[in-house]
């Protein structure tokens, strides 16, 4: 599968994110946020990082950027889509993942190895996880806390739509430590801990984000 | 020149730690009977000619797609007298 990495001016995990994808087995296609044309990729991932310097919010101008009105459309048409960090904000401004993602309540940058549960592997980027398997992976935010309304809490509780829940600590003050969501279809996923950065022994604590990179291409051969 | 101005404010039942930050630094510096501390943003748009019903809505457009987000956010929008009339900031 070719899977799109955008970098926005501010990426900074564009290119941890492109080798992910190519040690998962799919090949990686460099996108350009002010290129309004995904240029045929059949997947999206939306690198962390610092998108146009967060200002304002954590991506909300990015959300404008030209390559997200293709993003928006390819996503609503049932494109599997991936926001890691500033790019899980970035899919919440944009209102294909619902609640929003606020500063840390301790008000610090965390980094760290974290432990997370996988409560939902019927997507194309956790199908290679068991349901409630446990994985550690990097984990950096300064503005990580999930929060949305009650009624949204709840829906989003309902239907599944909680990917992955941090375990031992919560460490960014997280509604119901939720670490990752998806949206309706399943197809949107955001996730605030960094995966890509968990795919090789050499530079990481392990390889347990590699599933995320390794799901599509099951998904293509199932 | 007219201006309008944008306060974008953290909505109630969400947390503001910027705003618990700064509520915990006053009384380190000696200001006591503060409750309360949120931290919002403000915007001030200038306008060419005058500011009417059209423009006006064009700023809460503004301000409801891109200068807050409504999932965390609430805004007002106010036009602001023109000149500094008895501003008593400094």
């Amino acid at each position: 599968m070719k899977v799109g990495v955008v970098t926005f001016p501010g990426s900074l995990d564009d290119t941890d994110a492109q080798r992910a994808v190519r040690i998962g087995g799919n090949e990686a296609v460099a996108l350009w946020h002010g290129d309004a044309d995904l240029h045929g990729v059949d997947a999206v991932v939306l690198p962390g990082g610092f998108s146009y310097g967060d200002y304002l919010r954590c991506g909300a101008i990015s959300r404008f950027a030209p390559v997200m009105g293709e993003v928006v459309e390819a996503a609503r048409r049932g494109m599997p889509v991936l926001g890691i960090c500033n790019g899980f904000q970035i899919l919440c401004e944009s209102h294909l993942l619902p609640g929003a993602l606020i500063r840390n309540d301790h008000r610090r940058f965390v980094c760290r190895d974290q432990l997370l549960r996988i409560e939902n592997n019927r997507t194309p980027w956790t199908s290679a996880y068991e349901p409630g398997q446990e994985i550690r992976i990097v984990l950096k935010n300064g503005e990580g806390g999930f929060v949305a309304d009650a009624e949204t809490l709840a829906r989003i509780e309902g239907e599944g739509q909680v990917l992955a829940r941090y375990l031992e600590v919560n460490p960014n003050g997280s509604m119901n430590d939720i670490a990752g969501i998806t949206n309706e279809r399943g197809n949107v996923v955001g996730l605030m801990p960094h995966p890509e950065h968990s795919v090789e022994t050499l530079t990481g604590s392990g390889t347990d984000g590699l599933g995320f990179f390794t799901s599509l291409a099951a998904a293509v051969l199932s | 020149m007219a201006r309008v101005v944008v306060a974008v404010m953290p909505k109630p039942e969400i947390l503001d730690p910027q705003g618990k930050a700064v509520q915990g630094a006053l009384p380190r510096l000696g200001f006591s009977g503060v409750t309360d501390v949120r931290q919002g943003k403000r915007f001030e748009i200038e306008f060419d000619g005058e500011i009417t019903d059209a423009v006006l809505a064009e700023v809460d457009e503004m301000a409801e797609t891109l200068l807050s987000n409504p999932v965390i956010e609430n805004y007002t929008v106010t036009v602001e007298a023109s000149e500094t009339a008895g501003e008593s900031g400094r």
